[in-house]
């Protein structure tokens, strides 16, 4: 367990380094400097600003010194909010995020499993096939779409919620459905269909002929089976929320991490959009981690060093 | 495709294997109607976005300002957008442009995937370990990220969107690619042919490729929704196609600027984008379910 731990980890650093190259040297694969504009600088100011970020070093040494740098976590000053590193920006924003993140996360995983077990246990019947829809419908809305959708029906339609912005407990409730909509249509078709398929083993009609009930056999006996897919699923659903998280922060001007990020798109702020990329790839390669351990405890079968064999 | 009548023996075997994957993929598809359906879709949308915009008498970039935001009627049938655009057209547009940038980057992939896998699976050994772990890799970093930072540094336009979505979402493919000819690899009648001395070559020709061929249309049938889909969303963060070309996802994330006076330059592009996406799933489940017969096991959802 320990030594799987720490391969994991070492692993996980050197991906970490390869992202940090590809993405240090992606952005200096744009051809002209970050403070190229329209109207060109004096030359005795660029020689100012260069020298202040380094950029007047060989490309070499400010690879060298980037990489030093985010190995102790620190990413940078930002370019286009001067006086401010990218530190204080994702310390700002990340717990706007982590907890849009969290609500939607609980929903999807709870609204999804329960309609994936109503869906399997009246399998073929119009709840079955309703849920199925709904599903489809869910997985085939772009979500920009369905969040433009919630905003007009709640927010002015039938003004009940509030539009935008962010600052309480009834501005939570729009942008967390939109979020979790896609994941949740995931995880019910991920749930039914490993239920339906748990609900015709034979342990099943063995323990449905010993009499145990409805409840009791679909939650303590299948459930416990047929929630696997769903765990090994929470990798992905992060990322899925991550990038929800980009559309749903910039459409409800959330002041978040994914609405920063989109703004440093747009304002080609090329230390924050690096940072921001580095930063999110190490969180949802954690995650993933967390899963890979996390899952031999649910399912003894499996052990942590035989899992990725398969 | 004719059918021989039933006969006693038809009768107590329920089902009949036909001969080829074609016949036989063919002969569950018919039994789907979400599946032809999801086809029909495809199809229709393919041939407006072939044909559609010459039915009309606009373009995609005439402006005519005395027709900005005019609601739907009988000259704009979609209504205009607020530069004075026809909507109509330039949906039919978009369809060109959406479902080019799905066709186009899954065939990438398609290219990535089998070649990658293929190699994988036929070195085998520490060559197959070595790759198959760096595709595990990759599919833990979120390959979005990527795409967008590829969009960042090659500026937006068409072919660095087709480039950016090909290289990024080839992992799939390849897994499948790899697993489909490992398990070939096994099956009796390769190893029959092997024995009786049959060249690799051969192998890879008679028994090899035809059978990836079903697993491979599966996975990029189920790939282009998934292209058309990270377009849009590319779109919507200003990174899509530029100005006045148009995907669905460039028409809808305008629409949603003008949803409270102009709902419909919202509604169109956006039932375009969806009943395409649609289609698109219907009939890659579909698929699934007729050309890899593995999947049997969930086909049952």
């Amino acid at each position: 367990m320990a030594i799987y731990l720490a391969k994991r980890l070492l692993g996980a650093c050197i991906v970490l380094w390869a992202v940090i190259t590809i993405t240090f040297g992606l952005m200096h694969a744009i051809p002209g400097g970050p403070f190229t504009q329209e109207k060109k600088l004096p030359p005795a100011v660029m020689a100012t600003v260069e020298a202040r970020y380094h950029l007047d070093e060989p490309l070499w040494n400010q690879y060298v010194d980037y990489v030093r740098h985010a190995a102790v976590l620190d990413l940078g000053p930002s370019y286009k909010y001067p006086g401010k590193t990218v530190n204080d920006i994702i310390a700002e924003t990340l717990p706007v995020s982590a907890e849009l993140g969290l609500i939607s996360l609980f929903l999807a995983i709870g609204a999804g499993v329960l309609a994936g077990m109503a869906a399997a246990w009246y399998k073929n019947t119009w709840v079955d096939y309703g849920m199925m829809i709904g599903a489809t419908l869910g997985v085939s809305v772009p979500s920009f779409i369905f969040a433009a959708v919630l905003i007009q029906l709640f927010a002015f339609t039938w003004p009940v919620l509030p539009a935008a912005l962010w600052k309480g407990p009834a501005y939570v409730i729009l942008p967390a459905l939109a979020l979790a909509a896609q994941p949740t249509a995931f995880i019910m078709r991920l749930t039914r269909s490993s239920l339906v398929d748990a609900l015709g083993q034979d342990y099943i009609r063995t323990a449905r002929s010993r009499g145990i009930g409805p409840w009791s056999l679909l939650y303590r006996h299948a459930l416990r089976n047929a929630l696997l897919p769903v765990v090994s699923y929470i990798g992905p659903l992060a990322a899925a929320l991550m990038t929800g998280s980009f559309i749903v922060e910039t459409i409800f001007a959330i002041p978040g991490l994914g609405r920063h990020f989109v703004t440093s798109i747009y304002n080609r702020d090329y230390t924050v959009i690096l940072g921001i990329t580095i930063f999110y790839s190490f969180l949802i390669m954690m995650m993933n981690l967390l899963v890979d351990l996390i899952y031999p405890l649910l399912d003894p079968r499996i052990t942590v060093d035989s899992r990725k064999e398969e | 495709m004719d059918f021989t009548p039933i006969t006693e023996a038809d009768r107590r075997e329920p089902y009949v294997a036909p001969q080829t994957l074609r016949d036989r993929g063919w002969h569950r598809m018919k039994g789907n109607p979400l599946a032809l359906w999801g086809m029909a879709i495809v199809i229709v949308m393919t041939l407006l976005a072939v044909i559609g915009p010459f039915l009309s008498p606009y373009t995609y970039a005439d402006q005519s300002f005395s027709d900005a935001n005019a609601w739907p009627s009988a000259a704009h049938w979609f209504g205009t957008d607020s530069l004075g655009r026809d909507l109509f057209v330039r949906v039919l547009y978009g369809a060109r442009i959406s479902l080019s940038i799905g066709l186009v980057a899954s065939l990438i992939n398609v290219f990535i995937g089998v070649i990658y896998g293929g190699i994988a699976a036929l070195a085998g050994g520490r060559i197959d370990r070595i790759m198959m772990h760096v595709v595990d890799i990759l599919y833990s970093i979120p390959m979005l990220l990527y795409v967008i930072l590829l969009m960042v540094v090659f500026k937006p336009g068409l072919l660095n969107i087709y480039l950016a979505l090909g290289i990024a979402y080839w992992l799939n493919m390849a897994r499948v690619v790899r697993g489909q000819i490992l398990s070939l690899k096994q099956q009796e009648y390769v190893m029959a042919a092997r024995s009786c001395g049959t060249s690799t070559w051969q192998i890879l020709r008679r028994h090899m490729i035809p059978n990836c061929v079903g697993p491979i249309i599966v996975t990029l049938t189920l790939s282009i929704p998934e292209a058309i889909f990270t377009e849009a969303f590319l779109s919507f963060i200003g990174l899509g196609v530029s100005a006045p070309m148009a995907s669905w996802g460039v028409l809808a994330s305008e629409g949603i600027n003008s949803m409270r006076s102009f709902p419909f330059q919202l509604a169109f592009p956006a039932l375009a984008l969806c009943i395409t996406m649609l289609g698109f799933m219907f009939l890659g489940d579909g698929l699934r379910d007729a050309l890899d017969p593995q999947h049997q096991k969930e086909g049952s959802r």
